[in-house]
């Protein structure tokens, strides 16, 4: 394929890129329709047929009672998002589960990744393995063997009553439970761990040192220097740990199954239940929409306020 | 506070203002490497104590419980837990989910490779609307998509096949397709516009230009895309009944059933197991997966 493409594309690059002067090739760019589309096909094609289209199928679905098992489906107006609200008290209780979750996971999470990264930041000898040990946990952490893990840890003859000598239920017990997940969710703090690592190491030792001159001692050297200097990274990890952290699944699903009393009845889990196990996909798609407005208006706030609390220092190429 | 001390001397002032003070202190070296090496520990203890409650009898795997070493090391609960569950091994939920996993991570490699081509380098009409798109593909919960996914792959029968699985990849990722392009946009234009003199197409400077200089990224992207559909569950849950295409994921869940099996000692088997791959590519890659998450900040 790629030989048979050179011999026309040659004549109308040796003109359009003869003047051009190295600094300058941003100006005049050609335009090149038929290859852009050739190579962007794959993702245009799957993001049609998988993404574009089940949306806005999904956008009309939230307006239907359909059930897969049964065809005579109609439509129900905004009877799905009232039902929602007023008369699903399951809905009300996986509500409050998550956003539970996502307000104690997601600071704590970035708080011992920032902590953890800070500790990293030195030229000691077997950081290297040391970070490799803080980051494991994150790389297995979504998957069904360490929830697995994780229900035995806190179950009623598990590690932690074992070490603790105590008889609690953790998982049992509706104000344990989720703090359970909430645990699991700390222990993954490997990615921002690491994107944290990487904006320290961004940071000039200079600014230190001058501080240091000026008589600011390691305390105020954090509150003055590093953490202004790493807003634009606690922005990042913000906005990426807020998306992922209403979105929380398998944990759930394998650890407590939104018991007890369904205070780990996590968002994602009761769309679950509702579209694949009581198959009311209308209502569960009205689910899906409500949850792409949290997520949304969750992002927006925190892009908003991002202007009060970010620091973009003068190096803006980075 | 330093000056006054280095005043004596100027070797030990150069060193003070290169190096802060407690740098230099082997005590405070001593008490990092028991504090940071201490926590590492903690860290790591819950998945030391999943491996080596697997190798620990029946008898004492309960009773024993604290320690990382067994009384007495047994390779039976692997036997055990090999044998499965419905007289279905798991033999054959590795073999599906390596199938899923490989077919699904090259599907996904090279369409995001190709894809991060066209937005990075190629100037088209509608680059940064459909760019947008692909961005915000990145923000959108997965709930909003598969429940018209599911109907349409019930539709067409493809419930209990891995079509539902391995057909979306054929687009690439969202996130690989970012990432890619950030590495592409690293190499020098001069490259392409030699050789687009040299009459080389779009086709040859892929090919022969940027693919053999992306295959860093290529390989980070590898590594993620295939700890993602190793431990991906929500999708085969949903399209996966048949016990027979089980992924290793959803055979655990079904065999970790806590109101089914007991033989706790099988289940932390076959839970270590199924963690042993990712540990091996975690091991023999980390570099090219520290790198790549800090340069693009993908979750791992």
């Amino acid at each position: 394929m790629s030989n048979a493409l050179p011999a026309p594309a040659a004549p109308a690059s040796a003109t359009a890129k003869a003047p051009t002067r190295p600094r300058k090739r941003g100006g005049a760019r050609r335009t090149d329709n038929l290859m852009g589309y050739l190579f962007i096909a794959p993702w245009l094609v799957a993001f049609l047929a998988f993404t574009l289209i089940p949306i806005v199928a999904s956008f009309v679905l939230a307006f239907t009672n359909y059930d897969v098992l049964n065809p005579s489906w109609s439509w129900v107006g905004l009877q799905n998002f009232e039902r929602m609200f007023t008369r699903d008290p399951r809905y009300i209780k996986s509500l409050q589960a998550t956003f539970f979750y996502a307000f104690t996971a997601i600071p704590l999470r970035l708080a011992f990744a920032l902590a953890v990264a800070m500790l990293l930041n030195t030229h000691r000898r077997g950081v290297s393995t040391y970070r490799a040990a803080y980051y494991a946990p994150s790389i297995v952490g979504g998957s069904v063997a360490v929830a697995v893990m994780w229900r035995e840890i806190f179950g009623a003859d598990g590690l932690i009553n074992a070490i603790l000598g105590t008889d609690i239920t953790w998982l049992g017990n509706p104000n344990t439970a989720i703090w359970t997940l909430i645990v699991l969710a700390v222990w993954q703090f490997g990615s921002p761990m690491l994107i944290f690592l990487a904006g320290l190491k961004q940071i000039p030792r200079e600014f230190y040192e001058a501080a240091a001159i000026d008589g600011a001692h390691g305390g105020q050297q954090f509150w003055h220097i590093t953490l202004p200097l790493l807003t634009p990274i606690i922005f990042f990890n913000l906005v990426m740990q807020l998306i992922s952290g209403f979105m929380v699944f398998t944990q759930a699903f394998i650890i407590t199954g939104g018991a007890p009393l369904d205070t780990t009845l996590f968002y994602a889990l009761y769309l679950y239940q509702r579209a694949f196990v009581s198959l009311q996909m209308g209502y569960a798609s009205a689910m899906a929409w409500v949850l792409l407005a949290i997520v949304a208006v969750m992002t927006a706030l925190v892009f908003r306020s991002s202007s009060y609390w970010v620091f973009y220092g003068s190096q803006e190429e980075n | 506070m330093d000056s006054a001390t280095t005043a004596p001397a100027d070797r030990a002032m150069s060193r003070s203002q290169s190096r802060p003070l407690w740098r230099r202190m082997p005590t405070r070296t001593l008490l990092y490497h028991l504090l940071v090496g201490g926590l590492g520990i903690l860290m790591l203890y819950p998945i030391l104590w999943l491996f080596a409650s697997s190798f620990k009898g029946a008898a004492e795997i309960w009773t024993n419980v604290r320690s990382l070493i067994p009384q007495d090391f047994t390779l039976a609960n692997y036997t055990n837990g090999w044998r499965g569950f419905g007289g279905i091994t798991f033999a054959t939920f590795y073999a599906n989910s390596f199938f899923y996993a490989g077919v699904a991570t090259l599907l996904t490699v090279l369409a995001s490779a190709v894809v991060a081509y066209g937005f990075a380098r190629i100037n088209f009409v509608g680059r940064r609307i459909w760019f947008a798109c692909m961005l915000a593909t990145l923000m959108l919960p997965v709930q909003v998509q598969i429940i018209p996914q599911y109907i349409i792959f019930s539709e067409l029968g493809w419930i209990n096949t891995f079509y539902p699985l391995l057909l979306p990849r054929i687009g690439g990722q969202a996130f690989f397709i970012f990432m890619i392009m950030q590495f592409i946009r690293g190499i020098p234009k001069d490259l392409d516009e030699a050789a687009e003199m040299d009459g080389c197409g779009k086709g040859g400077i892929f090919f022969r230009i940027i693919l053999p200089q992306i295959v860093p990224a290529l390989i980070t992207a590898a590594i993620f895309s295939f700890y993602w559909t190793w431990e991906d569950f929500l999708t085969p849950l949903i399209y996966l009944n048949d016990p027979k295409l089980y992924t290793v994921s959803l055979a655990l869940r079904s065999f970790a059933d806590p109101s089914g099996q007991t033989d706790w000692g099988a289940i932390f088997a076959m839970s270590s197991l199924s963690l042993v791959p990712v540990f091996v590519i975690f091991v023999a890659f980390q570099r090219f997966l520290v790198e790549g998450i800090s340069t693009t900040g993908l979750k791992g």
